[in-house]
């Protein structure tokens, strides 16, 4: 098992004629990812990396039967392609997982979008402003996203994160133990998007796969202390944190849009308390990620 | 991105939000042609500058640092009075508790008529990243710092959030006026300023509105009294009317030339410079550095797809703070294969002739070739295996060359 996408889901590349979406569609697919369709409106009817491109989401989904879809549409257009993708999901299939990789959209476009999806409760959003999500499988595996396939290996450790490359560097982290990983979900920087760490950590928690989990945030907003409390009495898999920002200074823009500290509030130090005082083993050195998730699945007799 | 009190006030007086009268000056000569057609017996004359606590701020001498005047926002009741708070505010250095200490020179004033207040409000329009919508916070405590209300008060601070179907409500703005204790020919105005002003954030895709006070004059009319407002900047693609409304004297020069090249770049006072591929990781990176410890001298995230130009101009951009006395670079290649960053590297270094330490950690996709390449050409590059390693090798640099 793996968390909202198997290894073999039907995925769907929005933005596929795009230099973005061609790119990273190749290599989904030279991941093993299984691709089944584009779309590019008013471009439908040619075949890309040899599936067939679509001029619409309803199209698409209703003659693929896809699982998810991945949105590397610019950002003016990004919100829209949110909405467009739920509705097709809710129409033809009922349910369906939407990845959301552009940056820069803007807010109120978000929060349209985050309200249409929240009121179908079969459609998952992922991100936007994020790597994706990935599910490594023995061979290959469902790519959903920018990261880099090879670095990861099918096994029994969630990683959840706001970041994209500190992901990668989490990854790396679990590989250096000897672990592999059950899913990766970037659930992205932005101040408004769609999954959030709860809705990971109960996945996780529900996962038989899963038997530990992974998970980075960054300054900004309190979802990590949302998260931080709600797992103390939800969840029962250990749990290792990292929060990134600790040297930010307050009321600065650190690259991602939602990473600021405003009004005093949401500092790594603030987060890295809700996380301590909710029995995560935090690593203040990313580069110590592996050792304290060592340590915790050895005190869990999981090793 | 932020604007100009004077900007905001305009913009909320076209979308019909009450303001007062108010002429922008950038002279003291411009600032008494104001008062004259004011013809306000009472004037209030505002330094202009995107920071706040200006009111409590201090002025001080650009060079000489010599204190001038206390408090940014004056109220003049004559023209002398106009042309001494003028004198005094305009080139002077403004410092408030949101400056910093190196505060802010002032060239823009604004002169805003007088105003027969019965009661101060707090009124500020923003996203609400929990409930992913927009939030309207009001509060009777106007004219005081929100923070503390929200601290010591908070029974005091009222909220609502505006779904994004059904847009503001009638019932939520009268709730809200109600709230406030307002009645009559009061909760009216409040009511359509408050849709006017809802209107407006949405339509010019704000981040915040923040009217504090916001008053009640004597005529049971509400007034926006101060407008501290900012636009979320990844609408700034259908906002073309953003670039006369910019200040650039605002903004960090450096930082500004790094957006422009895709680079996001924050200065900071440390001596280790830092270039990243990542927000994450380059708040990461800074966090490391510190704890074995070096001080960060900057953020810098070179994005996923950056280049060997890139690469170039982001070493150019650290290196034009005095303070750096060495470079920490961290790869995690992705999309970014490191061969290219290692080539990006050793062109930069050359080019640019660097003379600090250099210690680069790669990791990702094609990282052997990329350490290969750094192994073999003859620069000074310290190569580390991890984020860890890296950090504490510049450090131990830094040490060893005092």
């Amino acid at each position: 098992m793996s968390i909202w996408i198997e290894e073999d889901a039907k995925v769907l590349v929005q933005g596929i004629t795009g230099k973005q979406g061609m790119f990273h569609a190749q290599k989904m697919v030279e991941y093993g990812t299984t691709l089944v369709g584009g779309v590019t409106p008013g471009k439908g009817g040619q075949d890309i990396l040899g599936v067939p491109v679509f001029n619409s989401m309803i199209e698409a989904v209703s003659q693929t039967d896809a699982d998810a879809t991945v949105i590397y549409v610019p950002p003016p257009f990004a919100g829209e392609a949110i909405i467009e993708a739920a509705n097709a999901f809710e129409q033809a299939k009922g349910k369906g997982v939407i990845v959301c990789i552009t940056e820069g959209i803007p807010t109120l476009d978000m929060v349209k979008a985050a309200a249409y999806v929240a009121n179908r409760p079969n459609i998952r959003l992922i991100g936007p402003n994020c790597p994706g999500i990935i599910t490594p499988g023995e061979s290959g595996g469902a790519k959903l996203g920018i990261m880099p396939g090879n670095i990861h290996a099918k096994g029994r450790i969630g990683i959840v994160s706001k970041s994209g490359t500190l992901t990668y560097e989490a990854v790396a982290q679990t590989m250096s133990i000897g672990e592999g990983q059950s899913t990766c979900v970037g659930i992205g920087g932005d101040p408004v998007n769609g999954t959030g760490f709860i809705d990971c950590l109960a996945a996780f928690e529900a996962d038989p796969q899963t038997v530990a989990i992974v998970m980075i945030g960054e300054i900004g907003g309190n979802a990590e202390q949302e998260a931080a409390a709600w797992a103390k009495d939800n969840c029962t898999k250990p749990i290792v944190g990292f929060v990134a920002g600790a040297t930010a200074p307050p009321g600065k823009r650190m690259g991602h849009a939602g990473a600021i500290i405003s009004g005093g509030k949401g500092t790594a130090e603030e987060k890295f308390e809700a996380f301590e005082a909710a029995g995560i083993a935090c690593a203040r050195d990313p580069s110590e990620l592996g050792e304290v998730l060592l340590k915790s699945l050895k005190s869990a007799g999981l090793r | 991105m932020n604007i100009h009190e004077y900007q905001g006030k305009a913009l909320l007086e076209s979308a019909g939000v009450p303001v007062l009268k108010g002429v922008h000056c950038m002279s003291v000569d411009a600032a008494l042609a104001a008062y004259d057609e004011l013809n306000s017996k009472v004037v209030a004359v505002k330094s202009q500058i995107h920071a706040g606590g200006r009111g409590k701020g201090t002025l001080y001498h650009p060079v000489t640092g010599a204190e001038v005047m206390q408090g940014g926002v004056k109220i003049a009741f004559s023209r002398t009075e106009v042309k001494t708070y003028a004198e005094n505010i305009l080139g002077n250095r403004l410092i408030t508790i949101q400056t910093g200490q190196e505060g802010k020179i002032v060239s823009n004033l604004y002169i805003e008529a007088g105003c027969a207040i019965a009661h101060e409000y707090y009124l500020a329009l923003l996203v609400d990243r929990d409930d992913k919508s927009v939030l309207i916070m009001a509060s009777t405590e106007g004219g005081m710092d929100i923070e503390d209300v929200a601290h010591n008060t908070p029974e005091l601070i009222h909220k609502i959030n505006v779904d994004p179907n059904a847009g503001l409500l009638g019932f939520q703005k009268r709730d809200l006026g109600m709230a406030l204790g307002l009645s009559g020919a009061a909760l009216k105005s409040f009511f359509k300023a408050l849709g006017s002003m809802y209107e407006m954030f949405v339509s010019n895709d704000c981040a915040m509105v923040e009217i504090n006070p916001l008053v009640l004059n004597d005529e049971d009319e509400i007034v926006a009294l101060d407008a501290k407002i900012s636009f979320d900047e990844n609408a700034e693609f259908r906002h073309k009317e953003w670039a006369d409304l910019r200040d650039l004297s605002e903004e960090e020069d450096v930082e500004i030339r790094a957006k422009e090249t895709g680079l996001s770049y924050v200065k900071l006072d440390g001596e280790i410079g830092c270039l990243v591929n990542g927000a994450g990781l380059a708040m990461a990176t800074m966090d490391v550095i510190k704890l074995y410890g070096g001080s960060p001298a900057n953020f810098l995230d070179v994005g996923g797809g950056a280049d060997e130009e890139q690469v170039k101009t982001a070493f150019s951009i650290i290196l034009e703070d005095p303070n750096v006395k060495g470079i920490l670079v961290n790869i995690f290649g992705g999309i970014m294969r490191c061969d290219i960053i290692a080539r990006g590297v050793i062109g930069a270094t050359k080019s640019l002739g660097l003379t600090v330490p250099l210690v680069v950690r790669l990791a990702g996709t094609n990282v052997e070739e990329g350490k290969a390449i750094l192994a073999t050409s003859e620069l000074d590059i310290h190569p580390a295996n991890d984020l860890a390693e890296g950090a504490k090798k510049i450090v131990a640099l830094i040490r060893g060359g005092e």
